[in-house]
């Protein structure tokens, strides 16, 4: 139960469309979302795969819980080799679409193929047809789903889909549902793009049942009151929304700037959460509108926001002086304190276009900051860029690079290469802040050593939610770590890592994890789903998935050597702030880390630690 | 002794007068320990959840005992997290 235990397979290339049943078997060794589809991808696709060649294949998957009552109960996961990485590349959204395709009665879909010409999926409970996306390729993310909601008559649908920047081949292209939901990360949406898939529109409205109704009830309110209960779940996160770190991590030294060059921002005060709140000077009204929430979420950190309607990127353009997703930390981070950018009202409407036209804001950030650091280093010029005076603090050249590079344009086109591709075609490789080809979000590792560790060994390239050690290490849960130190960082990473990946395979929010540790997780997963689900096996289930990724990177050409950080964090010392003289210690840690792992000095897990797991 | 005080989020609405991007500097006597400040600047204490003394956090201990020095910073948010 909980499971659907159907699957749908959508041939692009022959355009057909299978249910198949879910095999119960991996289920109950990797439990759904990122651990079951991972496992299907990694049996049914070639790691050395062209991420966009036909033979890649792209999986929608749901959790158990998605759909139920349990809170946060809305997740799916896109799952496919990454475009922008070439590694296993998983990336997790919210909203409603997730739990509208378990309704529908999928616990995935699998994509493989290409199609001849641009097609939708759409889905209405059992009836599946793949229709022409003729009138709608070419058009944004926000005008796709307007247009399928009229087209099929119904506002009720739910749909994810891709932005030009995905059709065109922005390397970071998202899948985004909702309006501004996104499985955001490692180039997903570009995979979708190469499959002229332009999105997929359901409804469903089967129901999800659990197996032991009354126990799961029981264990649901048991959730929700812990989250309800706690400080940062029922009170800290629905009033301030992540943006809250901004100044957290700026004052603990380590708030990337300028491309990573120091670790405090002098302008983080201005386009923290505190300043979302505050009222502008022309209307009196604050950027902030409102707090929101995804499917069955009862902690709401989402944020509402609009944009100063006298401000330069709006002022003539009324369709943006709407009520519209985001600012959320990350995003303001890599478009704010990485590019020296510190005009809220252009982070904002420079988010409003990475959801209109469906890329990645943190990849898109940090890229724009390399750029600027290209630039004023004299290494590119106007020339090169079209003209736009690409200095660091430029909110003008922000905004017009936002637009570019939704579009696939101008010097847009070459921010869509994303920063390593870029700082390699210029003949600075160093200067891409990046792992196995993505951009870090938002913490110095120099300031956060946890961190450092966790960017290098994340499967899918730099990241924070595979790995998100800040939580102990600035804030305290679930106890406090000292940031600056590299020891015990090993055993926090990999504890970090197996638990997230059960998160991630359950269907529920990984911010769930502020307050509820798996004790919290395990009866409600039992009580949906057959196969005795204590923690033990939750925590197998994790340690089982991330080595799984580990073997399809492995198996991909990734090596010990991919499972490092840039030379500016480890040779470079802060300047500034707490972790002045520090740099990151990732030689320390990351031998431990290996050993902890069960794997050989090399990186490649041990057949005894493969037995272990039943790898 | 000069030091000064940054509040945010839900504590921003305890900072006197003449605050500016959420600090403000102050002057207090020598020995005030991190707690006599929040105690004196009548700060919920249970709101007060990360303390940093120059962006090092303070243990609640270290809050109880360990004396502010000439120009410090001390920082302090309500539970948050995020990511």
């Amino acid at each position: 139960m909980a499971w659907a235990k159907k699957i749908l397979r959508v041939n692009l290339t022959d355009g057909t469309c299978k249910n198949e049943p879910l095999n119960m078997d991996w289920a109950d060794k990797y439990l759904g979302q990122r651990g079951l589809a991972t496992k299907y991808f990694v049996e049914e696709v070639d790691p050395k795969v062209d991420p966009l060649s036909p033979k890649n294949k792209l999986i929608m998957t749901t959790g158990p819980l998605t759909g139920t009552c349990a809170s946060t109960a809305g997740r799916y996961s896109v799952v496919t080799k990454g475009a922008l990485t070439g590694a296993i590349a998983c990336s997790n959204s919210g909203g409603f679409f997730g739990n509208e395709m378990k309704n529908a009665g999928y616990d995935m879909i699998i994509f493989e193929g290409k199609a001849k010409k641009p097609v939708y999926l759409f889905i209405d409970n059992d009836d599946v047809q793949l229709l022409d996306a003729g009138k709608i390729w070419g058009t944004s993310v926000w005008d796709t789903e307007d247009w399928i909601k009229e087209h099929h008559q119904d506002p009720m649908i739910r749909v994810a889909s891709i932005g030009v920047s995905g059709e065109k081949g922005v390397k970071f292209a998202c899948v985004v549902n909702d309006y501004h939901r996104a499985a955001g990360r490692s180039g997903v949406g570009t995979v979708m793009g190469s499959k002229n898939l332009k999105a997929v529109a359901l409804r469903g409205t089967k129901g999800v049942q659990v197996k032991d109704y009354k126990s799961f009830m029981k264990a649901v309110d048991a959730g929700k009151a812990v989250l309800s209960g706690n400080a940062v779940t029922g009170e800290g996160l629905p009033a301030y929304g992540t943006q809250v770190l901004m100044n957290v991590i700026n004052e603990t030294g380590a708030l990337p700037t300028r491309n990573h060059q120091t670790v405090q921002f002098e302008g983080a005060h201005a386009i923290s959460a505190e300043a979302m709140a505050e009222p502008r000077k022309s209307d009196g009204k604050p950027n902030l509108v409102r707090n929101a929430a995804c499917f069955a979420c009862t902690i709401a950190c989402g944020r509402i926001s609009t944009i100063d309607r006298t401000h330069f990127t709006v002022a003539e353009r009324p369709q943006y002086q709407v009520a519209s997703g985001g600012l959320e930390y990350e995003a303001a981070w890599a478009l704010g304190a990485a590019t020296g950018v510190d005009d809220l009202d252009a982070l904002t409407f420079a988010n409003f276009i990475c959801n209109e036209q469906g890329y990645d804001p943190i990849s898109f950030g940090a890229t724009v900051g390399a750029a600027m650091e290209l630039y004023e280093t004299g290494v590119i010029d106007k020339k090169a860029t079209g003209g736009i005076e690409l200095k660091f603090g430029n909110a003008k050249a922000l905004t017009d690079l936002a637009e570019q590079c939704g579009k696939g344009e101008g010097f847009g086109a070459e921010i869509g290469l994303g920063s390593k591709l870029l700082c390699e075609k210029y003949g600075h490789p160093e200067l891409s802040m990046s792992v196995k080809s993505q951009e870090f979000p938002a913490y110095d590792s120099r300031g956060i050593q946890g961190m450092g560790l966790a960017y290098a060994t994340s499967n899918r390239g730099a990241c924070h939610l595979r790995g998100y050690t800040v939580a102990s290490e600035i804030l305290g849960i679930p106890e406090k770590t000292d940031p600056l130190v590299a020891d015990g960082k090993a055993g926090l990473v990999k504890a970090f890592q197996d638990a997230t990946a059960a998160f991630d395979s359950a269907g529920i929010c990984i911010f769930t994890s502020f307050a509820w540790s798996l004790e919290d997780v395990a009866p409600q997963i039992d009580a949906a789903c057959e196969g005795g689900w204590s923690v033990d096996k939750l925590l197998e289930v994790g340690e089982r998935v991330w080595n799984l990724e580990r073997q399809f990177n492995n198996a991909a050409g990734f090596t010990a050597k991919d499972d490092n950080l840039p030379a500016r964090l480890v040779k470079d010392a802060a300047k500034v702030g707490p972790a002045k003289g520090l740099t990151n210690q990732l030689d320390k840690m990351l031998p431990e880390y290996y050993e902890l792992r069960g794997w050989t000095p090399d990186g490649v897990p041990t057949n005894e630690t493969l037995n272990r797991l039943s790898l | 002794m000069n030091i000064e005080l940054k509040l945010y989020a839900s504590l921003s609405s305890y900072l006197p007068p003449g605050a500016k991007h959420h600090r403000v500097a102050l002057d207090v006597a020598e020995g005030t320990t991190p707690a006599q400040l929040i105690d004196d600047m009548k700060l919920p204490k249970e709101a007060c959840f990360l303390v940093l003394r120059n962006g090092v956090y303070l243990t609640p201990d270290e809050r109880e005992t360990r004396p502010i020095k000439e120009g410090e910073t001390i920082a302090i948010w309500p539970p948050i997290a995020g990511g």
